[in-house]
């Protein structure tokens, strides 16, 4: 940790987090320009943030994104949760390798044949476009997402847990919510978070399978944006990044912190 | 601790013909694919006995408990518990507990949320619980970490809390998975004395599987050794010690000198064989027939080294070289090199602080033993 910072390394970090974060500084900055052109600054001004809320396009597109969001996170997350246990509990049916790989291959196929694949389905069934198509799209690819998470903590769930409830008398559904579902919890909010955040930005697979008075916010910034960038945009992107930014630096202090006293305590409990 | 000495000797059911046993395994068999880990399997333990299953990791004990908690179906042969057939009765339905190995404290209860769990699943009414809560917290004497989650407790409360979370709920039988396993030598020392004395004050029948042949003879009233999925021999700590059923027995419980032979005579109990190291008097031959393969088992206790060779006509005698010597404070161990080559373990205890017999590496020993020290193995 104490090595020194050479010339080479300082150079390195700036150039690589320049490269990464210098055109959202640049977007977050020209959200609070005053001038309506994008890219010449003309003061500070916070208007376009007021004249968003105003925008009312953007404002149902940015409502029907949450909605979304907090359905497809919700109905993805039991489910990947449920293919999760599936997967590492009954390691010996037939078909598992087969099984697993279907899970897990939505995270590999390139979004454009998810959602082209979906449009048709919904198509060929008569199911109407909408918002439901959108959210049953999200829960398609979050819901793998869910699985990963959830699975690699499973790998580390001590079977004995629940078989220690079962044996003080708890049946099998009660040592599922009573035992399992609180221990494995972080891991499935963090399924839950990955499910939603995924959901907020998609485009592609939005595009293919929503329809009228479905417009989701990343569909309605794309429309906008290729009628030309206003400022508001801006404004839209930089409120997005802030809950983003929000969301992951909560859920990362909340663990730290846990682990910090987790480990106090041990340290503590061995001292007697 | 007088009264309960007094219980302990006289306490041995199985002597007893007429006793029914509360745990039975009728030939059970379990197989995981092509693997078998229990093969046709009969066992029996009485009620309020001390049983311990003992072997090598991969015998088949944990095997053995799991299937009486529920959590593993015989293959084949039935399980009974106090005359009441145990299969398809699923862990939670089973009037048994079981203290795992790894404890399975649940990490996001307290330690009264812990010990409460099992009442809880019964219906048990609040006031109750929390009696017998308080009771269970005074017995494993953990009353002020009522509150404390497990990962702020050390190992040996953790494993305390294990313990009173499985007798909480008063189960017929409770199963000990390797209990001392996690814990250092010192403490795992004294919580085999509380681990006897709570089987006394609660009047259960524990069933506890351990790896380690001390623990099992220190706790148990009675031992099974197991080997590859098959009882090698079920006896009480003292008669596995003195009296193994077989090489493996012998070899497995504490040390011992074997002594491969032939039988050349036999009267009586006693027998005599000619082994590459000399003649062997026994009078422990149990089945032994004139002309068949056996082995000569002595621990090293039994053996007297001495540099003064016997008077003559004394049976049991051998000369060799002391090959080497481990002074170990209480006593030492001689390592004594035989003209055929075979070197015995003979310890003596250091009862004075100077020996007046001194040896030392090279010198010409002899050792001897009285011919019902060892006894004579046919298996």
């Amino acid at each position: 940790m104490n090595a020194t910072w050479s010339r080479f390394n300082i150079v390195s970090i700036t150039l690589g987090f320049a490269f990464l974060y210098l055109p959202i500084v640049l977007l977050v900055i020209f959200s609070f320009n005053e001038s309506k052109l994008v890219t010449v600054w003309g003061g500070f001004s916070t208007k376009w943030y007021s004249a968003l809320f105003r925008n009312q396009g953007l404002m149902d597109a940015a409502w029907v994104t949450f909605r979304v969001g907090l359905l497809s996170a919700t109905i993805a997350t039991i489910l990947g949760t449920l293919a999760a246990l599936a997967l590492t509990r009954y390691t010996r049916f037939r078909g598992r390798v087969l099984f697993s790989g279907m899970v897990f291959a939505p995270l590999v196929m390139p979004e454009v044949i998810t959602g082209l694949s979906l449009l048709l389905l919904f198509v060929a069934i008569g199911f109407d476009r909408g918002f439901m198509t959108v959210t049953l799209a999200h829960v398609t690819f979050a819901m793998c997402y869910v699985a990963v998470v959830v699975q690699s903590r499973l790998v580390s769930f001590d079977r004995s847990l629940e078989e220690a409830a079962m044996d003080l008398g708890a049946t099998p559904v009660k040592t599922f919510f009573a035992v399992t579902l609180p221990v494995i919890l972080p891991a499935v909010i963090s399924g839950w978070m990955l499910a939603f955040t995924l959901s907020l930005d998609d485009l592609v697979i939005a595009s293919f399978t929503s329809g009228p008075g479905a417009t989701t916010l990343p569909m309605k910034i794309y429309s906008q944006v290729r009628l030309g960038v206003t400022p508001e945009i801006n404004a839209a992107c930089t409120i997005l990044i802030g809950i983003v930014t929000l969301g992951v630096i909560t859920v990362s202090v909340v663990n730290k912190r846990r682990e910090v006293q987790r480990q106090r305590d041990e340290h503590a409990a061995q001292r007697g | 601790m007088n009264s309960l000495g007094s219980i302990r000797r006289s306490f041995a059911p199985w002597t007893d013909p007429s006793a029914k046993p509360y745990i039975e395994f009728r030939n059970v068999t379990k197989r995981f694919g092509d693997f078998t880990a229990v093969n046709d399997l009969s066992l029996s333990i009485y009620e309020r006995e001390f049983f311990a299953l003992l072997g090598a990791s991969g015998c088949g004990k944990s095997t053995l408990l799991r299937m009486l908690a529920g959590f593993e179906e015989p293959t084949s042969g039935s399980i009974l518990l106090d005359g009441q057939d145990l299969r398809g009765i699923p862990p939670y339905r089973r009037p048994v507990n079981m203290m795992f190995q790894s404890y399975a404290l649940f990490p996001h209860m307290t330690v009264e949320q812990n010990i409460a769990f099992g009442l809880k699943q019964d219906g048990m009414a609040k006031v109750e619980i929390e009696q017998r809560v308080a009771e269970m917290l005074k017995l494993v004497k953990l009353s002020q970490f009522a509150k404390r989650k497990p990962h702020q407790l050390s190992g040996g409360q953790r494993q305390r809390v294990a313990l009173a979370r499985a007798v909480a709920k008063r189960p017929k039988v409770l199963l000990l998975d390797e209990p001392l396993g996690a814990l250092d030598k010192k403490l795992r020392e004294e919580t085999q004395f509380e681990l006897m004395d709570l089987q006394q004050k609660l009047g259960l029948t524990f069933v506890v599987v351990t790896h380690d042949q001390e623990e099992a003879m220190t706790m148990a009233d009675r031992i099974a050794i197991l080997d590859k999925g098959e009882v090698m021999q079920v006896a009480t700590p003292a008669e596995v010690y003195e009296a193994p059923g077989s090489r493996f027995v012998a070899g497995f419980v504490g040390t011992v000198n074997i002594f491969e032979g032939k039988v050349s005579a036999r009267e009586g109990v006693a027998a005599t064989i000619m082994t590459d190291g000399g003649v062997i008097r026994s009078e422990n031959a149990s089945d032994a027939t004139v002309g068949s393969d056996v082995a000569f088992a002595i621990r090293p206790e039994k053996i007297k080294v001495s540099s003064k060779e016997p008077a003559p006509g004394i049976d049991n005698a051998m000369q060799g070289e002391v090959y080497d010597i481990a002074y170990l404070g209480d006593m030492t161990v001689y390592h004594v090199k035989l003209p055929s080559g075979q070197v015995v373990r003979a310890s003596a205890l250091n009862a004075a602080r100077v020996t007046e017999d001194p040896l030392t590496w090279d010198d010409t020993a002899w050792i001897s033993f009285r011919p019902d020290a060892g006894v004579i193995l046919t298996r």
